[in-house]
């Protein structure tokens, strides 16, 4: 739309200037990045929240009669060391259990995959969030500092019914858990 | 010298149209999922609408856009007229028919699987099949710039490769790499399972394979976008380019970088470890090198104009710009929101950051602002910038370009910061319906209406700029001249073999890309039990 204006010469003073000034950018936008994955890094090895170590595999097909995920055992289970273990199954179109319950101070892991099609596992309020892919166990673990209820919606489209799927997370005083806790095996708080 | 304008104007047009559809189907998304509309009643002919409006603005939109383009480049760049136009119009029709091919079943709902495909479900083949004929028509574009490219190089020995053409190739190779993990997935595991050879299927491995397109595939449609603040940008607004070598590097870094990242989008995956997801999350912190590199060689060309212009001070330059100049104010509205977008990215990159935000509305927000805002607007200021040439009219409507883009830049930010904030309200993405009654949800419901008016701006500038390039097509007979394309402060006369060509770049494309993927699906490759039944999708199934 406009006309170039006449060129300078290559080689000239100029131009060394220029390239000066742009190696001095670049080194800024190099440190930039590596200060970025410093802090990734740092973040994640102090924070400790850091993605799933291991590969688990598991049969969808055999999920309701054998194995972990038999539907006796899904729920929130006491450990001998104190800690709790939720073992969930995402399926078209709910989790089961459809209400999670675990306490309040207490390193909680989570064990969950899918049934049939992709979910995905979102605890709102929380960063606990992964995917159940079919075939495969997904972990996480968490620690919960106060109660709170919050949703925990399938936040991967699933199906025609994606939009129905909302499952519940109640966190609850430690106390009240460990009543609950004495006389059940494996505990949830679907009504 | 354009010659083969009908084949370039074609594949704008095709683009545009298609554009303008997904886009009125993206406006209706917005409503029927906000609390302005009750229960859709049928959620599928939700989910519907996401597969077609994903299908057309990722697969068929940026692919023509970065075709049409591609041919201009080449035949303007180069200064001759390009080899294998027959072959061009064979790709042309090659995307048109895969087009169709894919979006009569998804129209019937028998393909909502949205544009990511989602294994185990398993919609008609005929969908899968449509978008590969798709990937095989730009695959003759990519062949065709590289012809075109070696034929000039063999008749100018030692000549500089002009820029444009330069990064317009290395877009190219970078598209003909990225389709192959989408293509695996598509032509290996779905579409055996979608034509009924065999009913499970690996839904880890074809996770990993789209991912190594889904994340590229983004670079490619950024190319365009590139080129133009490169190549046009400097010429357009009356300065020069900064640094021609810097635009090589930007260029060559987008190639070899933008493929072994794609993990960061299965960071919460199970079927990844955790060291190659480490792996991706650094080098897509390299891939926000070449930005910020383009972010200071396009800001510098622009002060060059400015201070031809009169410019003055530190800042004060900024005033003397020509802002009434449409590509000017494009390019200013492209970088704000490549601003904000980048910044969502880095954010995305990191996987303790990624673990709040990871498939709510923030991501949708994320590349709406990224894609339909900083690229697209910039595809806009190509075919203004263009049309003249292609049309042999004057394009004389600048106060309705300017509010054309105007509406665009407002649109998209009220559309895509209520996007963002939902998403770390924990608002997941792509439902066909929210119960804002829900005392927990009942505070995203503002922000929801919020975008639903941003998208109505979009839908209105959408119009708009059809109406710019109609009224393009009927003005008066010009002479446009010869196009041209951005001149360098300093024209390179020499350029080092590696900045001129891309065997080195291609072998690093691909080292790295096997280097960062070979593992992780060599790894899910040779496991025996992870393939599980498929889920039939579409009514009547």
């Amino acid at each position: 739309m406009t006309g170039d204006p006449p060129p300078s010469s290559p080689h000239d003073p100029g131009a060394e200037h220029a390239l000066r000034i742009e190696r001095r950018w670049a080194s800024v936008a190099v440190l930039i990045v590596i200060f970025l994955i410093v802090m990734a890094a740092v973040a994640g090895v102090h924070q400790a929240t850091m993605p799933q170590l291991k590969l688990e595999l598991v049969d969808p097909r055999t999920l309701h009669v054998s194995g972990e995920f038999i539907e006796s055992n899904l729920g929130t289970a006491v450990e001998p060391d104190g800690s709790v273990t939720v073992r969930a199954i995402g399926q078209q179109y709910s989790f089961v259990p459809q209400c999670i319950v675990v306490p309040t101070d207490t390193v909680v892991h989570f064990r969950a995959t899918s049934g049939d099609v992709v979910h995905g596992f979102l605890i709102d309020g929380t960063n606990l969030n992964t995917m159940l892919i079919p075939g495969f166990i997904s972990t996480a673990t968490a620690r919960f500092s106060t109660p709170i209820e919050s949703h925990m919606p399938c936040h991967e489209y699933c199906g025609v019914g994606h939009e129905g799927m909302w499952g519940k997370v109640k966190v609850i005083d430690k106390a009240a858990f460990e009543k609950l806790a004495a006389d059940r095996r494996r505990l949830t708080c679907v009504d | 010298m354009l010659i083969n304008k009908r084949l370039i104007l074609a594949h704008f047009w095709l683009a545009f149209a298609g554009f303008g559809l997904a886009l009125l189907l993206g406006e209706w998304q917005m409503f029927i999922r906000s609390p302005l509309h009750a229960w859709i009643g049928n959620p599928e002919l939700y989910y519907r609408s996401v597969t077609a409006h994903g299908s057309a603005m990722a697969y068929v939109f940026p692919t023509l856009v970065a075709m049409g383009f591609g041919y201009a480049i080449t035949e303007a760049a180069l200064k001759r007229p390009m080899i294998g136009p027959r072959w061009a119009w064979l790709g042309f029709a090659l995307v048109a028919i895969g087009t169709v091919v894919a979006m009569v079943p998804v129209a019937l709902g028998h393909a909502s699987v949205l544009y990511t495909f989602y294994p185990p479900m398993i919609g008609s083949p005929f969908y899968y099949i449509g978008v590969v004929i798709v990937v095989i028509g730009s695959w003759i574009w990519v062949a065709l710039m590289s012809v075109n490219l070696y034929a000039w190089k063999r008749d100018n020995p030692g000549q500089p490769v002009p820029l444009a053409m330069f990064s317009n190739v290395a877009g190219s190779y970078l598209w003909a790499w990225t389709a192959v993990g989408a293509a695996i997935e598509l032509i290996f595991l779905i579409l055996p399972a979608a034509l009924g050879f065999t009913t499970t299927i690996d839904a880890g491995l074809s996770r990993v394979f789209f991912s190594w397109t889904l994340h590229a595939i983004v670079y490619f449609w950024l190319f365009p976008t590139y080129i133009a603040y490169y190549t046009i940008v400097p010429r357009a607004i009356g300065g020069r380019l900064y640094s021609d070598a810097m635009g090589r590097l930007a260029f060559i870094l987008f190639l070899i970088v933008s493929m072994p990242i794609g993990v960061h989008h299965l960071f919460m995956d199970p079927e990844v470890g955790s060291g190659f997801k480490f792996m991706h999350s650094v080098f897509t912190a390299f891939v926000a090198l070449p930005t910020l590199l383009t972010v200071f060689t396009i800001c510098a060309s622009v002060e060059i104009a400015a201070r031809l212009r009169g410019g003055k001070g530190a800042l004060g330059w900024i005033t003397a710009l020509p802002w009434r100049n449409p590509i000017m104010l494009a390019t200013a509205f492209s970088f704000i929101m490549l601003g904000f977008g980048g910044a969502g990215g880095l954010i995305n990159m990191s996987y303790q950051l990624d673990s709040t935000i990871h498939n709510t509305q923030w991501i949708t927000g994320h590349f709406h602002l990224i894609f339909g805002g900083a690229i697209v607007i910039m595809y806009f200021a190509i075919a203004y910038d263009l049309w003249p040439h292609l049309t042999g009219r004057a394009l004389a409507s600048f106060g309705l370009m300017r509010l054309q883009l105007a509406t665009w830049f407002v649109g998209m930010m009220v559309l895509t910061f209520p996007w963002h904030w939902v998403g770390i309200l924990g608002m997941p993405r792509r439902m066909a319906f929210y119960d804002y009654t829900d005392p927990a949800l009942a505070a995203q419901a503002a922000s929801v209406i919020a975008s639903v008016i941003g998208g109505a701006i979009l839908v209105i500038s959408g119009a708009l700029f059809i109406i710019v390039l109609i009224r393009g097509q009927l003005a008066p007979r010009v002479d446009a001249g010869p196009y041209r394309f951005s001149v360098a402060v300093h024209e390179p006369r020499r350029v080092p073999a590696a900045l001129n060509g891309f065997p080195l770049w291609l072998a690093l494309m691909i080292g790295l890309t096997v280097v960062n993927y070979g593992f992780p699906i060599a790894n899910l490759a040779a496991l025996s039990n992870t393939a599980v039944p498929i889920v039939p999708v579409g009514t009547g199934r």
